[in-house]
């Protein structure tokens, strides 16, 4: 019986020939994150320890991300508390503000996590380097601790299901799209505990930035891992970044999959979910006309370049809404500077848009955009939940780029074609 | 290790915003984490919990956030067990780590109202609804997990091995 990249992946870091979904294994990791909110707990449970060093001081990676710059004093006392625990063990690939990014952005383009690698976060958006064919999924901060100290996670085996794209894919239809309608049609737990491989010509010809959008999400659905099959697409996006060597896995022909969906995108419309579950997904064009009071274009889940230019070549020319707050937030630094310097960021700041620096902010209502009662937002972000973005009487819908462009000049959700 | 408390109950998807809203992540203090456990999904629920309660709750409870904050809320608020239909993955995880006991069953869920007193023997997995006279059997823990549970969580579990 052949192996999925998932069993693959797991297989080798666990030293053996062959797994098998529902075992139990303990891996070896190749990269553990943590962030501002997850790492002060991680510190706390890791000094229980009391060890003079982390297993590996260069696969340490702490992000201060989500809090950041500082909102409060509480949260400065907990980035303080991170920094001063990557001076303390000399954690190389410690990411100060200005030369930092949101997390999920920031280290495949440092060339931190790479093909064929077993990545732990404690960030449940970790997933997302599944793009990359590796296998990475959220963990908690007592997860992080031990990692820290040993360098090794168990994991059980989880069965994967695979999802097949195939047809023509049409104009404004993106990966957020085709993860959201995953998430429509599975619900919130149809991928619970279980690995998610996507695949089908409609994948073969999408790119990097697309690919993370969908890993990403896997976790909205409940999943393990989310997964693609590394290609020229992926190698492309590696080469020049990765500072180590780096191993491509492929399922077998004959692999396990518990189950395949298959997906024709061909008719398909850009999605929104409604709140307050990703889950609730309709097409645009059902939805359009909602008025809503902000719009968000950010975050480790659409934060990147392609989702840049496509909402600063929605917005060209254009005002925002005189009712309507638009906030886009680049996923990292490097991206808000290539941004800059394509004339990106001239175009939304003259169409109206508030810039700012890298941060989670808004997304989980930190700062940078909190909601008040009975005001509704439509963001590129990942989660819709009660509450999400500010005050529990609030309202998150969740779109792509183009739709939240689209929606931010007519100050209603609106299908993009309407606008350009 | 057995407990009986009062219930309460909560609907299915409860994510750990829900449960810890982010607006209190500025903190890893348990005892402030806890006054505002489950705040929105019941605002009157850190007013109302009592030392011992066990939340019964539907399908894919903590779903959402990886933030450990959430289990250590609802531990520190004092609730001795969450029973559920079945967990998102990591909060699934968190608990076992951190210690707080969780059982998955499925079938126990619907026919357990707000209020009733549960009689819960962890390490045999089985709930007994003493309001209403029934008793259900939880699924069993893999004995790997059970002797992280038994260690008290993951860190003690790991300290013997960093020795």
């Amino acid at each position: 019986m052949g192996m999925t990249i998932t069993e693959k992946i797991l297989a080798q870091h666990a030293g053996r020939e062959e797994v098998h979904p529902g075992e139990l294994l303990n891996c070896r990791v190749d990269v553990v994150l943590g962030n501002d909110i997850t790492s002060p707990v991680a510190i706390e449970e890791f000094e229980k320890l009391k060890l003079d060093r982390v297993f590996d001081r260069t696969r340490v990676v702490i992000v201060p991300d989500h809090f950041v710059p500082n909102k409060d004093i509480k949260s400065a006392e907990q980035a303080k508390k991170i920094r001063e625990f990557a001076r303390k063990y000399d954690i190389e690939n410690y990411f100060e503000i200005g030369r930092m990014g949101i997390e999920h952005c920031l280290l495949p383009q440092e060339g931190l996590v790479l093909p064929g690698d077993l990545i732990i976060g404690a960030d449940s958006h970790t997933c997302t380097y599944g793009a990359l064919g590796a296998f990475a999924t959220g963990v908690g901060s007592t997860d992080m601790a031990a990692a820290m100290a040993t360098g090794e996670a168990w994991f059980k085996v989880p069965e994967t299901i695979r999802f097949l794209f195939y047809g023509k894919l049409p104009p404004y239809v993106s990966g957020k799209d085709l993860i959201l309608r995953v998430i429509g049609d599975i619900g919130v737990d149809g991928a619970r505990y279980m690995a998610m491989e996507f695949a089908g010509p409609v994948i073969a010809s999408l790119s990097m930035d697309n690919r993370f959008t969908m890993a990403n999400m896997a976790i909205e659905a409940g999943g393990k891992n989310g997964i693609f099959a590394p290609d020229e697409i992926t190698l492309e996006y590696v080469r020049g970044r990765n500072k180590r060597e780096y191993t491509l896995y492929y399922s077998d022909a004959d692999a396990r999959y518990v189950e395949t969906r298959e997906y024709d995108v061909t008719d398909m419309e850009p999605l929104v979910a409604l709140p307050h579950l990703p889950e609730n997904t309709r097409n645009v064009s059902e939805v359009a006309g909602t008025v809503i009071d902000q719009v968000v274009i950010g975050s480790c889940t659409n934060g990147r370049m392609e989702d840049l230019e496509i909402a600063a070549r929605i917005l060209r020319g254009r005002k925002v809404h005189p009712e309507i707050r638009l906030i886009v937030i680049p996923g990292t630094q490097e991206i808000y500077l290539e941004a800059l310097r394509k004339g990106l960021i001239e175009v939304l700041i003259e169409a109206g848009a508030a810039v700012s620096t890298p941060t989670c902010g808004p997304c989980l209502g930190g700062h940078m955009g909190i909601l008040a009662r009975g005001e509704k937002a439509l963001a590129t972000t990942n989660r819709n939940f009660v509450g999400r973005m500010g005050d529990p009487q609030s309202e998150v819908y969740l779109s792509s780029p183009a739709v939240a462009a689209a929606s931010a000049i007519t100050g209603r959700i609106t299908a993009p074609w309407e606008v350009e | 290790m057995s407990f009986t408390g009062k219930v309460h109950k909560f609907g299915a998807d409860i994510d750990t915003d829900a449960i810890i809203p982010a607006r209190y992540l500025n903190t890893t203090d348990p005892a402030e984490l806890a006054r505002h456990c489950m705040e929105d999904a019941d605002p009157s629920f850190p007013a109302r919990v009592e030392k011992g309660d066990i939340i019964v709750a539907g399908k894919n409870f903590g779903c959402g956030s990886s933030r450990e904050h959430a289990p250590i809320a609802i531990k520190a608020a004092g609730v001795s067990c969450v029973i559920a239909k079945s967990f998102a993955r990591i909060f699934y995880r968190n608990s076992i780590n951190i210690g707080l006991p969780i059982l998955e069953c499925p079938q126990c869920v619907d026919e357990i109202q707000p209020g009733d007193l549960l009689e819960v023997n962890l390490a045999k997995g089985e709930i007994r609804n003493i309001s209403s006279s029934r008793s259900y059997q939880a699924e069993p823990f893999p004995p790997f997990m059970q002797e992280i549970i038994n260690r008290g969580g993951l860190i003690n579990y790991v300290a013997e091995k960093v020795k």
